[in-house]
């Protein structure tokens, strides 16, 4: 370990480290642009330059390795004068056009221009100015104030795995751009956006929309996919106008996707803001009396197990419990947390987490992936196999669809066939399963929502034991379920599955199609085929107009992510809490407190009056729901349902990535995104300018 | 001062004649009374009126929506609102002042970086409902160009001093 002197502070600091990072432990602050931590080092800004005794010159601390004995200073006058020139000679190409640029406020650039730079301009000549690039609906370019920091560009070469963009030209002619111009295909182009420390790349759906001065944060949790990335809502007023990232090394280090940056403004369009009730064939606009009065009224004349609630995706933990007990209080088995029909094993926890964690996959050292695009299910997740297999030794195969993964992938098959081969120790992959010191395996929502997911959920559990996946001895669980939905490992912890006897979302489907059902809750549930309920009465809270609203009898407005406190489980088993950055609509309100009204009037009383009392609900439930943001271990068990597997292949069950729940499905941003980037629009052969 | 003087001045009546001929001197001096609203004082270049908001020779509004106004008003009077207008420029697409929120204290014309509000020479502006002073952008507009040869004239006098 170099051991060194910052302005005349010995540090030691680990072996490998820069002078940078040196100076950052000893709380020296020194400006730069072109590094970044979670980057490969460029070292062409030049803002970071800093004395080193005997040296003949300034050094770039960002690209010089610390080493013993070492003489660092950074306040001496020849610094000072140093950044000043880096800053003026930045500044000689850069626009100053603060006012229009959407980054000011939020600018390395103007924030550095104030701590380091010279008080004027001595510059008289022309400056630059370097046409802008059109990169897609998502990023706006104004590539005049590019100061040529490379991050955006070793961003999609190295964590993005889209190597497209680079720099033509050189000295002032340098440009960053495609060669090929065309929008940048990426699920993580939004941290472009993040990354770039000047104006010149900016979130498009944001053009212009507020100044970063106006915004109020809330820190908060993505609930589109299961990754449960940490986000922070910036809203002003009633609007939420926009989502960023909030560090967490452990999930999402400090990249989200592009779904969970932009679909917000899908918060905004076809929001349920009233309750509707359903009169003579059309919904009708109703008041809450009236909206209750209509369910008891129906309530009431059915039987108790002609009853039955289905959780969508985006359903909150709070909500699920609350709908769970008046079911289990109207004494109803009939409740599905798994809209899709995965056949999930609720009985052992193990069985339907992410056990090794996402942090815990650069742990691993081989890999299978069964029926599972992690690029479309969750990028995140993806980008940390990426960093794995940027590390080396890391084995990766695949079976099922064969997709482009960003990194190398052995596809060894479509179909549960070569599952089964490996499940026997028949195929190589096994025998690189059992060498590995840390092996894993993925399997997807597409090998388990299909009739036989029971068994191959078994085959699965039969490779994690044979292949030894699982290791008692290192603590190592290499068994993991990536889960497609925010709602679905929290549903199965609160235990919202069938009851003894009960009916799950299939035969609630098809009971309510043969009458069997009278009365079905959907709490969100859109992804359910709404035009097989038959006669049934539909009961939707939820809080977009799509499909299970549009199929209702009564709709009772609730809540979305932003607009509620609310606990939600990733895929990990890591429970997390979103927080309310805005009010609901109109007269929408929290859903668990919807349930609760609704009990009310249908003459059952639950058990609690206050969030905190929901909350007890749910560490009763289940006590993983009382340790926040904590991923426990969980014991392994037997689970799945051994049986013939067809042979019909894997598909992944996202079919358009940015077209996915209720609220991107709103959202005029991923419209745009699915039009450029899901479906190409036919004729186009790539090479037509 | 004795008895026999005080008695003098009394008898003469000089303390009110001294007055009178103080009041009739005025009647030849200039006089300072003006006929408002017929006729108007001196304004300085910098004094600081109803609001206007300015275009460019061209026709183009200044306004940036840079909202750097909208942050520095210690009133809170103004509200802005922007969007991409459609050649891609950045545009406002709402612009108020509540004046009856603004104190008038010119800090909006100081923060804007391409002078486009400037608190112009108007103080006639009074108006017999509340709702008249909630002006909008196209009032400021027009206020902008009813004023605009005045304003340029004030900020022509007033640069050097800046």
């Amino acid at each position: 370990m170099p051991k060194l002197t910052v302005n005349g502070r010995e540090i030691e600091v680990p072996a490998g480290h820069t002078v940078l990072q040196a100076c950052e432990a000893s709380g020296v602050e020194i400006p730069r642009f072109c590094y970044h931590e979670r980057l490969s080092i460029a070292g062409n800004c030049r803002m970071c330059l800093v004395h080193q005794e005997k040296a003949p010159k300034p050094i770039a601390s960002c690209a010089m390795p610390a080493a013993d004995g070492m003489v660092i200073r950074t306040d001496t006058p020849e610094i000072h004068k140093a950044r000043q020139g880096v800053m003026e000679l930045l500044l000689i190409n850069h626009p100053l056009d603060c006012p229009i640029c959407d980054q000011a406020g939020e600018c390395d650039l103007q924030d550095q221009a104030m701590g380091y730079g010279f008080d004027r301009g001595r510059y008289r000549e022309n400056r630059r100015a370097v046409k802008d690039k059109d990169w897609g609906p998502l990023i706006k370019t104004v590539m005049t104030r590019c100061i040529h920091c490379t991050r955006c560009i070793r961003f999609a070469t190295e964590i993005a795995g889209v190597p497209e963009l680079g720099a033509t030209g050189r000295g002032e002619n340098m440009e960053v751009g495609m060669y090929v111009e065309k929008a940048l295909n990426s699920e993580l182009s939004g941290n472009l956006i993040d990354l770039c420390p000047v104006g010149a790349l900016t979130s498009a759906p944001y053009a212009f929309a507020s100044r970063s001065w106006e915004l109020r944060t809330t820190e908060s949790v993505d609930v589109l996919d299961a990754v449960g990335s940490n986000i922070r809502i910036d809203s002003r007023g009633p609007t939420v106008l926009r989502v960023l990232p909030r560090l967490n090394e452990d999930v999402n280090e400090e990249w989200i996707s592009d779904k969970t940056r932009f679909a917000c403004d899908g918060l905004r369009s076809r929001r349920l803001d009233q309750p509707w009730v359903r009169r003579s064939g059309s919904l009708e606009p109703a008041t809450w009396p009236e909206a209750f009065a209509a369910v008891a009224g129906r309530l009431k004349s059915a039987k108790p197990d002609r009853v039955a609630a289905i959780a969508g995706d985006l359903a909150c933990a709070e909500s699920m419990v609350a709908l769970k007990t008046l079911l289990a209080k109207l004494g109803s088995p009939h409740l599905d947390c798994r809209q899709d029909g995965a056949k999930l094993d609720p009985i052992c926890r193990a069985g339907y987490l992410f056990n090794t964690t996402i942090a815990g996959i650069e742990q691993a050292d081989a890999c299978l992936l069964i029926g599972t695009n992690p690029r479309r299910e969750a990028p995140i997740v993806n980008a940390r196999l990426r960093k794995r297999s940027l590390m080396g030794g890391f084995t990766v195969g695949l079976i099922g669809e064969a997709a482009d993964l960003t990194y190398r992938v052995e596809h060894l098959g479509p179909g549960p066939e070569k599952l089964k081969a490996i499940a026997a120790g028949k195929h190589p992959f096994s025998k690189t399963l059992a060498k590995a010191k840390a092996p894993m395996l993925v399997i997807g929502q597409g090998a388990l929502a299909r009739p036989d997911g029971g068994a191959v959920l078994a085959l699965a559990r039969e490779i994690a034991e044979s292949c030894g996946l699982i290791k008692p001895e290192s603590k190592w669980n290499g068994f993991n379920v990536l889960h497609t939905a925010a709602s679905r490992t929290g549903g199965l912890d609160l235990g919202f599955v069938p009851g003894p006897k009960g009916r799950d979302t299939a035969a609630i489907v098809a009971g309510a199609g043969q009458g069997a059902i009278e009365v079905l809750f959907l709490l969100g549930a859109d992804e359910i085929d709404t035009g097989r309920l038959g006669s049934a009465f539909v009961v939707y809270i939820g809080h977009h107009g799509d499909k299970g609203a549009t199929r209702a009898d009564v709709i009772l407005p609730g809540a979305a992510y932003t607009e509620k406190d609310a606990t939600y489980v990733n895929t990990e088993g890591r429970v997390q809490r979103t927080r309310r950055a805005v009010f609901p609509p109109g007269e929408a309100r929290e859903d668990w407190a919807i349930v609760r009204a609704l009990a009310e009037s249908c003459g059952v009383q639950l058990p609690f009056d206050r969030l905190a009392d929901v909350r007890a609900q749910l560490a009763a439930a289940n006590p993983v729901f009382a340790t926040l943001d904590t991923v426990l271990p969980a014991p392994w068990g037997a689970f799945g349902t051994p049986g013939e597997v067809a042979a019909a292949p894997f598909r992944s069950p996202i079919r358009d990535f940015y077209r996915t729940d209720a609220i991107s499905r709103a959202s005029p941003t991923m419209d745009e995104c699915a039009a450029a980037f899901s479906g190409s629009p036919p004729g186009l052969t790539g090479t037509h300018g | 001062m004795g008895f026999f003087e005080r008695a003098v001045r009394t008898v003469l009546l000089s303390e009110l004649l001294s007055g009178l001929a103080l009041t009739f001197s005025y009647m030849f001096r200039p006089k300072v009374t003006i006929n408002y609203p017929y006729e108007k004082g001196p304004l300085s270049p910098r004094f600081r009126g109803e609001h206007v908001l300015r275009r460019y020779p061209s026709g183009e509004e200044r306004c940036i929506a840079c909202k750097l106004c909208e942050a520095i008003c210690p009133a809170q009077a103004i509200t802005i609102e922007a969007e991409p207008r459609a050649d891609g420029s950045r545009r406002t697409t709402r612009y108020d002042i509540d004046m009856t929120k603004c104190i008038y204290c010119g800090l909006c014309e100081e923060s804007c970086p391409v002078d486009a509000i400037v608190e112009g020479p108007n103080f006639e502006f009074a108006t017999e409902t509340r709702e008249e002073l909630m002006y909008d952008k196209a009032k400021l507009l027009a206020n902008g160009d009813r004023w605009e040869t005045e304003i340029a004239e004030r900020l022509r006098a007033d640069a050097p001093y800046r």
